[in-house]
């Protein structure tokens, strides 16, 4: 089911787009809007496929061996998946903030935050030192690190090191940042700072992120996508789209309900 | 890699007490079978130990009258007089390491390039193809390669590589002199493909241990497939790649056939790679039949000498690989 109707500025437009795994079908035509400087949150039970669609919308899902795609994802009104886009271009548009914190274990906290903007053009010293303090700031994590940018990225608590990923995401300045279950495996006072993050970041940045989680959903997010399967095997779907608020307080669909008041999940 | 698949030292001690618990128990039961079947499987086992504590002490024995002449200073004592008696190690020392280095040199980028080929680009059936095909290299027997190295690579090396090398490096030192017949080059060739196999088997697997959560963390940020793996694969598995090829330059180190006939065995302390030189085993290879009076426990002594640098080669390169297979690097720490 497609619920396209609802927005009318999105940044990225998904049309009846289908995802493989090898021969097994993981979702089936999703047709979304994204709008932009909005937080959109994915929720639904494990193995409906809202990871794999977020995987979609930056082109990391071909990079497991045998995936494939069907659909359009337009970004900016331009085809992601057209002939002549390189994913890489893609992939400095729409940043990916991962399920478990992946710091890269052999820099310090100042070089994994340049990581990305280093794959770029030249940056003077004092631009990166601008950008890493402006980041980590976005990250609400400079203050526990400004006295130790030197020191090696895996000496920061889960917590933090998820935030760090965020800021290195961020320096690459992406328009939309799809962010995957970022606190599941975080504490509450973890997970709390993190969430206060996103909620700054919508200022200048379209999030969609992918949860578990009811209450963050609900708290941090604008609009919400509930991914449903209809049976084990079967292909993930869309199954209710719209306002947070009225998927929450008022779901046209049973199974949406029944998901969101924790009646199963 | 989950943190199950390896069992903390505590925990091996404990199941190794436990299976040595359970032998006893079954010996007290006096179930036959069983007693017989752990008692032969126990000597298998020790039997590694007691055959390479044998070989140690038979070495260590029979160069007795070598040790006792030159001391310690056979090690690096470069003096070869057949007239006077009087021999040092240095030279073949010498003569190893710098054809095992030159071989690592050669070997290793090669190695690790293909390890890169194989564990981040090929397609999986492709990859399987190359891989044996790898690890059929090693399967060649040593004397095949020094046949071949003899025969085909040296005129080869002689007529179209090392003219062009001279021409462009030939005002220093290790590239000028004359190639006249065999070298010090086309042996360390020769083992430079010799053990391309062991660098980059060991580095796959060490490639393949680089989780692939630091993969999609650099690709996300929009790096290409090379900054991926120059940026994030390589610098989390540096530690092991460098293990990989301290592996090849100990398989370098004591390889003797296919070194002993092509470097020419002439102990000396060679300048140039066009040159002649000896390595410990192709000096051990070449000389014991001949060997009487003194020589023989030199050439003991020289065996011992090999042994003890493979062990070292080998175990530090063993340790560098485990510490990055085992290692609870990257991801979560909580």
């Amino acid at each position: 089911m497609s619920y396209l109707h609802e927005i009318s500025e999105p940044v990225v437009e998904v049309q009846d787009l289908n995802m493989y795994y090898g021969a097994f079908k993981a979702l089936d035509s999703v047709g979304m809007k994204i709008a932009k400087n909005r937080i959109t949150a994915l929720i639904g039970p494990s193995g409906c496929g809202k990871s794999t669609f977020i995987r979609g919308l930056n082109r990391m899902h071909e990079t497991v061996p045998g995936a494939r795609i069907e659909g359009k994802v337009l970004l900016d009104g331009e085809d992601v998946y057209a002939e002549n886009v390189d994913p890489v271009r893609v992939r400095r548009k729409v940043g990916m903030v991962f399920q478990k914190p992946n710091p890269f274990p052999t820099m310090s906290i100042y070089d994994n935050v340049i990581a990305g903007i280093k794959l770029g053009r030249r940056h003077k010293k004092s631009e990166l030192d601008e950008i890493v303090e402006r980041t980590l700031n976005q990250a609400a994590l400079w203050g526990e690190v400004k006295n130790k940018l030197k020191d090696s990225g895996m000496s920061l608590s889960g917590g933090q090191q998820q935030r760090l990923c965020i800021a290195r995401t961020l320096a690459v300045e992406p328009e939309v940042i799809l962010m995957d279950e970022p606190a599941s495996a975080l504490d509450p006072i973890s997970t709390q700072k993190i969430e206060d993050a996103i909620q700054d970041l919508k200022k200048s940045y379209t999030v969609v992120i992918v949860t578990h989680n009811m209450q963050q959903a609900s708290r941090v997010s604008d609009y919400t996508g509930f991914f449903f399967i209809e049976e084990m095997g079967a292909p993930g779907q869309l199954w209710e789209f719209g306002e947070t608020e009225r998927i929450f307080s008022n779901p046209k669909r049973k199974e949406t309900e029944d998901y969101v008041t924790g009646r199963f999940g | 890699m989950g943190e199950a698949a390896w069992p903390s030292l505590p925990d091996c001690f404990f199941i190794r007490r436990g299976v040595i618990l359970n032998l006893f128990k079954r010996l007290r039961r006096g179930n036959l079978g069983d007693n017989i079947f752990g008692f032969v499987v126990l000597l298998f086992g020790v039997s590694i130990l007691v055959i390479m504590a044998g070989i140690v002490f038979q070495l260590w024995l029979q160069s007795a009258p070598s040790r006792e002449k030159f001391g310690w200073s056979f090690l690096w004592s470069t003096a070869y007089d057949v007239q006077r008696q009087n021999y040092g190690a240095g030279v073949f020392i010498y003569g190893t390491l710098v054809t095992a280095f030159i071989a690592l040199i050669l070997a290793a980028p090669v190695g690790v390039g293909i390890a890169a080929y194989l564990v981040e680009i090929a397609p999986r059936r492709l990859n399987r193809v190359v891989g044996s095909m790898v690890e059929l290299l090693a399967a060649v027997p040593s004397i095949v390669y020094g046949l071949w190295g003899f025969y085909a690579l040296n005129p080869f090396l002689r007529d179209y590589i090392a003219p062009p090398l001279q021409a462009v490096l030939g005002w220093l030192p290790p590239f000028s002199g004359e190639f006249v017949g065999t070298s010090v080059f086309t042996a360390s060739v020769v083992l430079a493909i010799m053990i391309l196999p062991t660098v980059a088997a060991v580095s796959r697997d060490v490639l393949r241990a680089v989780p692939d959560a630091q993969r999609e963390a650099m690709l996300a940020l929009g790096a290409t497939r090379w900054e991926m793996f120059s940026r994030a694969v390589l610098p989390y598995a540096k530690s092991g790649v460098l293990g990989a090829a301290i592996l090849g330059l100990g398989r370098a180190a004591g390889e003797t056939m296919a070194v002993t006939f092509i470097i020419g065995n002439n102990p000396q302390i060679f300048k140039s790679l066009f040159g002649q030189g000896a390595t410990i085993a192709s000096e051990i290879a070449a000389k014991w039949q001949e060997a009487s009076g003194l020589t023989l426990p030199v050439l003991m002594e020289l065996g011992l000498v090999l042994f003890a640098i493979t062990i070292i080669i080998n175990i530090s390169a063993r340790l560098l690989v485990m510490l990055l297979v085992r290692g609870p690097r990257g991801g979560l720490r909580a």
